[in-house]
């Protein structure tokens, strides 16, 4: 009956939608480490995130838009962090800031989560041990972009198949292949 | 008179070894004689040890030549230190491997408590008399000791998530 005037009207609701909230970020902090001081920079005067609709944290998961997981997530933590994504209301995004959270960083032992992707879906990722608050900014405004599009990710990552993670973050790295290249020098 | 030759004097059959490096003094103590010692250490006027610095574990298990061999595979270190004299001492004490168990200090200090359920979650090593030994740092689930030289250095624990 409609046809396409009524895809126009759809997308162009969905165009408006997607430029209010990707300048009405309500942001989770989940911070645990040294990061968070970088988060905090980000946040404050000189850098401003609230330029970008984003400076303003909630501290309740019901109330937020975009889970910032920010610093080392152990296995003690994963299902803490694990809820808190539960708790928050559709639409989500998560955004893993600092290298720990997309890969478990410079840490393979038995406390560290190696990437939070292995948990929940992440959007997007800052890697940087830790993120310069420009890295930052960028990551947010590719975040923006994302929201702009309607576009979230869904997937979580596979470390058997490698699959849900970008390739860049995927170092040919272990610490066996580490204690043998040791122990022959 | 130094504070090791003082400690020396009371429990003479007590001490195993003692020794001194610039200042730090160092007594390694019989398991059995712990709780004595460290009484004297901290009731006694002219040791006063009123602050426990630092308590933890080493695991000596691949330790080659070591003083520690394998009928003693840790050893407790304690360090002490007096705010009123101004000085400090470390006491150390083997621990046996089969039964790895040495008495709290908990009582004398309240400041142990954390430390040796620190050391019980990472090494596995018991407190005689603690009174809420627990796992402090990793959770319940938690299967075996985490700094503990056998522990697999690749093996992976998680609650949630897939086995990375």
């Amino acid at each position: 009956m409609f046809g396409p005037a009524e895809n126009f009207i759809t997308t162009k609701v969905n165009d408006a939608l997607g430029w209010a909230r990707k300048f009405s970020i309500f942001q989770y902090p989940f911070v645990t480490a040294c990061c968070g001081m970088e988060y905090m920079a980000t946040n404050c005067s000189h850098y401003d995130q609230d330029r970008f609709g984003a400076g303003f944290p909630r501290f309740s998961p019901r109330q937020s838009d975009v889970l910032f997981v920010v610093g080392t997530i152990s296995h003690k933590m994963a299902p803490v962090l694990k809820m808190v994504f539960d708790q928050m209301c559709e639409p989500k995004w998560v955004v893993a800031f600092g290298v720990c959270t997309c890969t478990g960083g410079f840490y393979d032992n038995y406390s560290t989560v190696m990437g939070i992707d292995t948990i929940i879906p992440v959007d997007i990722y800052i890697p940087g041990c830790p993120p310069r608050p420009e890295n930052v900014l960028d990551g947010l405004i590719k975040l923006q972009d994302k929201i702009q599009k309607g576009e979230q990710s869904t997937t979580l990552y596979d470390p058997r198949t490698k699959i849900g993670r970008p390739a860049e973050l995927q170092a040919d790295y272990s610490i066996e292949r580490h204690i043998k290249h040791i122990e022959s020098a | 008179m130094s504070l090791l030759e003082k400690l020396q004097g009371k429990f003479a059959a007590d001490i195993i070894e003692t020794h001194a490096f610039r200042g730090d003094e160092t007594a390694v103590v019989r398991p059995a004689a712990l709780k004595a010692v460290a009484k004297f250490l901290k009731d006694s006027p002219e040791m006063d040890f009123n602050f426990l610095m630092d308590l933890t574990a080493v695991d000596y298990l691949f330790f080659a030549g070591g003083r520690v061999q394998k009928e003693c595979r840790f050893e407790m270190v304690y360090h002490f230190f007096s705010l009123k004299h101004n000085h400090r001492i470390r006491i150390k004490v083997p621990v046996d491997e089969k039964n790895p168990e040495v008495d709290t200090l908990s009582d004398l200090w309240p400041g142990a408590d954390w430390y040796e359920r620190e050391v019980w979650d990472m090494f596995g090593i018991k407190f005689r008399g603690h009174p809420n030994l627990k796992r402090i740092l990793m959770y319940e689930e938690f299967q075996g000791h985490a700094l503990r030289k056998d522990y697999p250095f690749n093996k992976r624990q998680p609650l949630i998530g897939p086995v990375n």
